[in-house]
């Protein structure tokens, strides 16, 4: 658009880097280059590769051959598989549900006039900013069967006669990894809906009281509709990474007990590393696949439709 | 009690809400979210400065405070341990892999935004996908690719596998801060007779400084984070980065030496919350713009 403007010098005198710099084809795909250059050779490439090794019986220090969906057929009669992929769905739907219900409640209340609002938001965010496995430690030693704070203050409060073992029973490991998982993920959606709410223009909560709206319906009727597209996006992320964590797992209770918390990242790193199994690894990987395509393409509609609402009918 | 006294109109409505209703609804679920969201990190400074006995005798001594600080632990992490070397990894990691990063998503994010060559949307899409593809399904393949470079166990694996999680970011990132600069100022550097890479040099980058700052600071933390490259590239204890490193070798068999564990987490977590702490407004940014975009 702006080049059709410009004169432009009589182009048989141009050297070489003049005429690429003239060609927004060519020098686009050159500036392209280092950034398109590093996601195909260390993303695109091993996307592929990986549905290939999930197709082979490649071990550690064996380069295997093809075996067709073999992999996919053991996976299919492997309890321990399924129970993976039951606690996938089950950690990522409850973590979510919490997630997005106290992050929604903190965003709510940070919206409001309050003293140091910079630092108490800056505050909040620390448990995303500190690296998932440090924290996970901490909650290591809080989750410890013999010298838990939490079973502590119960046992003081009266409350419980026997220390728990959080992560030594199956159900209370699952809870508290999710808890754990909730405790580093609210800050993420509450800063990002808070974000949100600054969008929403005070003059419609001011139509509202005048209307006489009580302060559930301005809720119902002003605030969620309006935030509807971000939280689509931001639980989309959210979802993404419960759904593929790894890290928090591994600290915590490596899949135990009894492969109770295993996920699928955790289960496919636990048999293609430790087990050298790398066909049967990178097909529970590839199995995540779907599931994450689905995500995705949800993330997208919530896209469009934040688009829509704001008008814009192109770019 | 100030509040009540200022003029209505300043704060919107809260003249509609009293001080105790205020209390009840928002300053004690607030309480109750600071200490739930901080309680972590309290527990792992006071079981750093812990001796050990006070840390497994919850009977005599109250657990919630330290009666007789220590720095044993964090001395034993220093001077004991390869965890010096653990810090310098994982900020060389993330410090390079960040500048690589920045560099690419620089050139990327102007090309798909302002040169608009063939195929700019489709290539910008593809970079948003691409920033959703979870390191956990990649890192079995990665891991056989690394091992076929030669550089397995190296710093140089990490260095080139995190840009693939750090450029679709940045670049989405950039984009966006792109998009806000005028194009008159671009078209008026065009009469004036400057190449692409001039304006790019010199009038975009100055202007993009904030998303520069915004982008770099996301990169590290994201970097300083990653776990699972690290610990299936890495093996030798001097190549580790720090939270593989801690959760690696700073555990003994059934033996968990829980103060020196808590003081690796605390040093480890220290230096990404401290650069946090000067630029929470350019993070803020960062992560709300990637989602509002």
């Amino acid at each position: 658009m702006a080049e059709a403007t410009i004169g432009r010098p009589t182009p048989q005198r141009l050297s070489l880097w003049a005429r690429i710099d003239n060609n927004r084809t060519v020098l686009g795909l050159c500036m392209m280059l280092p950034a398109g250059a590093l996601l195909l050779v260390f993303l695109s490439y091993p996307l592929g590769l990986g549905v290939w090794l999930g197709l082979t019986d490649t071990t550690i220090g064996r380069k295997g051959g093809f075996i067709g969906l073999e992999n996919y057929a053991l996976l299919f009669d492997d309890s321990v598989f399924w129970l993976s992929v039951f606690n996938t769905f089950l950690y990522t739907v409850v973590a979510s549900a919490f997630k997005f219900a106290l992050g929604l409640w903190l965003a709510l209340i940070l919206n409001n006039r309050l003293p140091f609002k910079a630092l108490l938001r800056a505050i909040v965010l620390l448990p995303w900013i500190v690296p998932t496995v440090l924290s996970a430690i901490a909650f290591w030693w809080i989750y410890d069967s013999q010298f838990s704070i939490i079973s502590w203050s119960l046992q003081r409060l009266g409350l419980i006669d026997q220390y728990v073992n959080f992560l030594g029973d199956a159900n209370n490991a699952r809870a508290a990894v999710i808890a754990a998982n909730v405790w580093r993920g609210i800050p993420f959606v509450a800063i990002c809906l808070l974000a949100g709410l600054q969008t929403i223009p005070q003059s419609l909560y001011e139509a509202a009281v005048l209307d006489g709206a009580s302060e559930w319906q301005r809720f119902r009727c002003v605030t969620f509709p309006l935030l509807t597209p971000i939280i689509a996006v931001v639980m989309t992320f959210s979802v993404l990474f419960t759904f593929t964590d790894f890290q928090l797992i591994y600290v915590l209770t490596r899949g135990g007990p009894f492969n109770a918390t295993h996920l699928m990242a955790t289960l496919s790193f636990q048999r293609a590393i430790p087990g050298g199994q790398l066909g049967e690894g990178a097909a529970i990987a590839t199995a995540m696949v779907p599931f994450l395509l689905a995500a995705i393409i949800f993330s997208y509609f919530g896209l469009q439709r934040r688009r829509w609402q704001q008008g814009a009918a192109n770019d | 009690m100030i509040r009540l006294r200022r003029p209505a109109d300043e704060g919107g409505m809260h003249h509609l809400s009293t001080l105790p209703q205020r209390v009840v609804t928002i300053y004690l679920p607030l309480a109750v979210f600071l200490i739930v969201l901080l309680f972590p990190f309290y527990w792992m400074g006071l079981t750093t400065l812990k001796p050990n006995e006070e840390m497994l005798n919850l009977q005599d001594f109250n657990p919630f405070w330290v009666e007789n600080p220590t720095l044993a632990h964090i001395k034993k992490l220093l001077f004991e341990t390869a965890y010096p070397a653990w810090l310098w990894n994982t900020m060389l990691v993330a410090v390079v892999s960040t500048f690589i990063s920045l560099f690419c998503a620089v050139l990327a994010a102007y090309a798909i935004e302002r040169l608009r060559f063939k195929g700019a949307r489709a290539t910008g899409m593809a970079i948003f996908l691409a920033y959703l593809v979870p390191p956990s399904i990649l890192f079995i393949p990665l891991a056989t690719m690394v091992f076929k470079l030669g550089i397995f166990d190296t710093k140089l694996a990490l260095i080139l596998t995190y840009p693939t999680f750090l450029i679709p970011f940045c670049t989405w990132l950039l984009m966006g801060y792109f998009r806000s600069i005028p194009y008159e100022l671009e078209e008026c550097a065009l009469i004036d007779g400057a190449t692409r890479l001039q304006i790019l040099v010199k009038i975009m980058l100055p202007l993009a400084v904030p998303g520069l700052i915004s982008a770099g600071i996301f990169a590290f933390t994201l970097s300083w984070n990653e776990f699972i490259y690290a610990l299936t590239f890495i093996s030798a204890s001097q190549n580790k980065t720090v939270p593989v490193g801690v959760i690696t070798e700073l555990v003994e068999g059934d033996v968990y030496h829980w103060g020196s564990l808590m003081a690796g987490a605390l040093l480890g977590s220290l230096p990404v919350a401290i650069f946090y702490s000067f630029f929470v407004e350019h993070y803020v940014s960062s992560m709300t713009g990637a989602v509002k975009e």
